[in-house]
């Protein structure tokens, strides 16, 4: 199991989104895909739990559109990542009302500051 | 199985707060301790007979310890379970627990909030969470809104069949006097309404008001000495699924579909029995998963069960005659007044929006973000 006073689940996550990675975990017991980042495994608390990288292809899930006042609309979705695991992202480079259930799309990751770390999100797979 | 009887208890006092708007400085325990007395008062027991007390606030890390100090009680008994909206029909669950093995003998399940007078943002501060936070959702409207958008892309649910939902809470709400809103709505105005979290307008959200609540629970043997006609808690069912919306393993349903049956296999009833419902109407959605997830419709035939004015005053199923959370009151955590409709109703006190021969009632809580489920069923004497 992950010794916390070496290192959290979530400063490793965020050590990959520097290396531009989205990275998520996979238990070794039965390879089931594990997001977000734990200690111990969602159901059997099992602590053989592997890093992994994503491709960071995936399918829209999940959208709304924010309207916060004074702001351009923003998109708010739930992403499913090939490899198994859901995540919260936003689509970028469309129209947020545009962003539909089943849309393909890619991760890019949003290169940090010194208060925010830096987050993964998604933009459409261009059309082959 | 839960361990506890069907009609073991039952409420014997109810009474809300102030409602509304409450004047500059008032505090969630001010609240508390009013519908408490308000509650004793409505039963004829007395503060000194009160030796269990269960409260849940988003204000206040002790609320029970709080009221205990205001009215100087030293109850056996104290629960401060915090699971959101739902939180007091699993505090009723438990006070049934309590009552049941003797630990206590009458408890008051209370409630207060302020929000509207200290704002939303400094009652019910948003935990940071690095995996939701960065995108910005407009917590909790946006999860509700994910939701919704699976529903309506899974069965074909219209924003007219969300409004239907919002214009029958509407017209309860003109007939319930303590209402927050008095003036009708349309499925029109809710659609063109300032749009907060696409499918979701501002007229698909609860209210954001101050208030508060408190019901009396004690022993079905002592009930039937009080003032008023005892309500029995017949079944009570209480089911987690998730704590954030990134979480929720399926998000066309929710933990209702386990909290409904635990609650209608402990009283022994079915959907058919109950003759009107008070579910947590946080948004429009929420009502029509409910509807589903407690079986009065099949999965995915919510939006179509509610359209036509349904669930308004004369529809097919009398839902939310209280006027809601969206009409009506919504103080944060809404839960303890999705009770108190439930009781009057199978007391016969609701006036000109009763429901006639209403002699079970269900009353169904939600927490957090479609989070954690309760449901409670209440019956009149015929029903024991």
């Amino acid at each position: 199991m992950q010794n916390l006073k070496e290192n959290s689940p979530l400063n490793i996550y965020i050590e990959h989104c520097r290396k531009g990675e989205l990275a998520y975990q996979v238990c070794t017991d039965d390879s089931s895909p594990v997001f977000f980042p734990r200690v111990a495994a969602p159901r059997t608390g099992s602590p053989n739990l592997e890093w992994r990288v994503s491709r960071g292809l995936g399918t829209v899930h999940a959208t709304t559109v924010v309207y916060y006042r004074n702001e351009p609309p923003l998109n708010v979705a739930l992403i499913d990542l090939d490899e198994g695991f859901r995540m919260m992202s936003r689509v970028e480079d469309i129209d947020p009302l545009q962003v539909k259930i089943g849309l393909r799309v890619k991760v890019r990751m949003i290169p940090g500051d010194e208060k925010q770390p830096p987050y993964p999100v998604f933009t459409p797979v261009e059309a082959a | 199985m839960n361990g506890l009887q069907r009609g073991s208890v039952a409420v014997v006092g109810a009474a809300e707060s102030d409602l509304g708007q409450v004047a500059p400085n008032t505090s969630i325990v001010d609240l508390m301790a009013q519908a408490t007395m308000r509650a004793l008062d409505d039963c004829g027991l007395k503060l000194s007979d009160i030796d269990g007390v269960l409260a849940a606030t988003t204000q206040s890390r002790t609320p029970g310890m709080a009221l205990c100090e205001y009215l100087r009680i030293k109850p056996r008994y104290i629960d401060g379970t915090l699971i959101g909206g739902s939180s007091f029909m699993s505090l009723l669950a438990h006070a049934q627990a309590a009552i049941q093995q003797g630990v206590c003998e009458a408890a008051v399940v209370a409630y207060g909030s302020t929000q509207r007078a200290v704002s939303r943002a400094a009652a019910s501060p948003r935990e940071y969470n690095h995996y939701e936070s960065p995108y910005r959702p407009f917590l909790p409207a946006s999860a509700y809104a994910l939701a919704a958008s699976r529903h309506m892309h899974e069965f074909g649910t219209t924003r007219e069949q969300l409004a239907e939902v919002a214009v029958a809470a509407r017209k309860w709400a003109l007939m319930n006097p303590k209402a927050w809103e008095k003036e009708p709505l349309t499925i029109e105005q809710v659609l063109k309404s300032r749009m907060v979290s696409y499918p979701l307008t501002v007229r698909d959200c609860c209210l954001v008001t101050d208030g508060g609540g408190a019901i009396i629970i004690t022993s079905a043997k002592r009930a039937k000495s009080l003032r008023k006609k005892p309500v029995y808690v017949l079944g009570v069912g209480e089911a987690i699924g998730h704590a954030t919306i990134s979480n929720m393993p399926d998000l066309t349903v929710t933990a209702a579909a386990e909290s409904g049956p635990q609650a209608f296999k402990m009283a022994g009833l079915k959907p058919t029995d109950v003759d009107m419902l008070s579910l947590y109407d946080a948004f429009t959605i929420t009502p029509i998963l409910f509807l589903e997830d407690l079986g009065f419709c099949p999965k995915g035939e919510g939006g179509r069960f509610v359209s036509d004015g349904a669930i308004a005053p004369g529809g097919k199923l009398a839902v939310n005659t209280s006027g809601g959370g969206l009409s009506y009151c919504h103080p944060g955590m809404y839960g303890l007044l999705v009770m108190i409709e439930a009781v009057r109703q199978v007391r016969g006190e609701c006036g000109e929006r009763q429901v006639k021969d209403c002699e079970i009632a269900l009353a169904h809580g939600n927490g957090g973000v479609l989070s954690t489920q309760c449901t409670v069923l209440f019956g009149a004497p015929s029903t024991i």
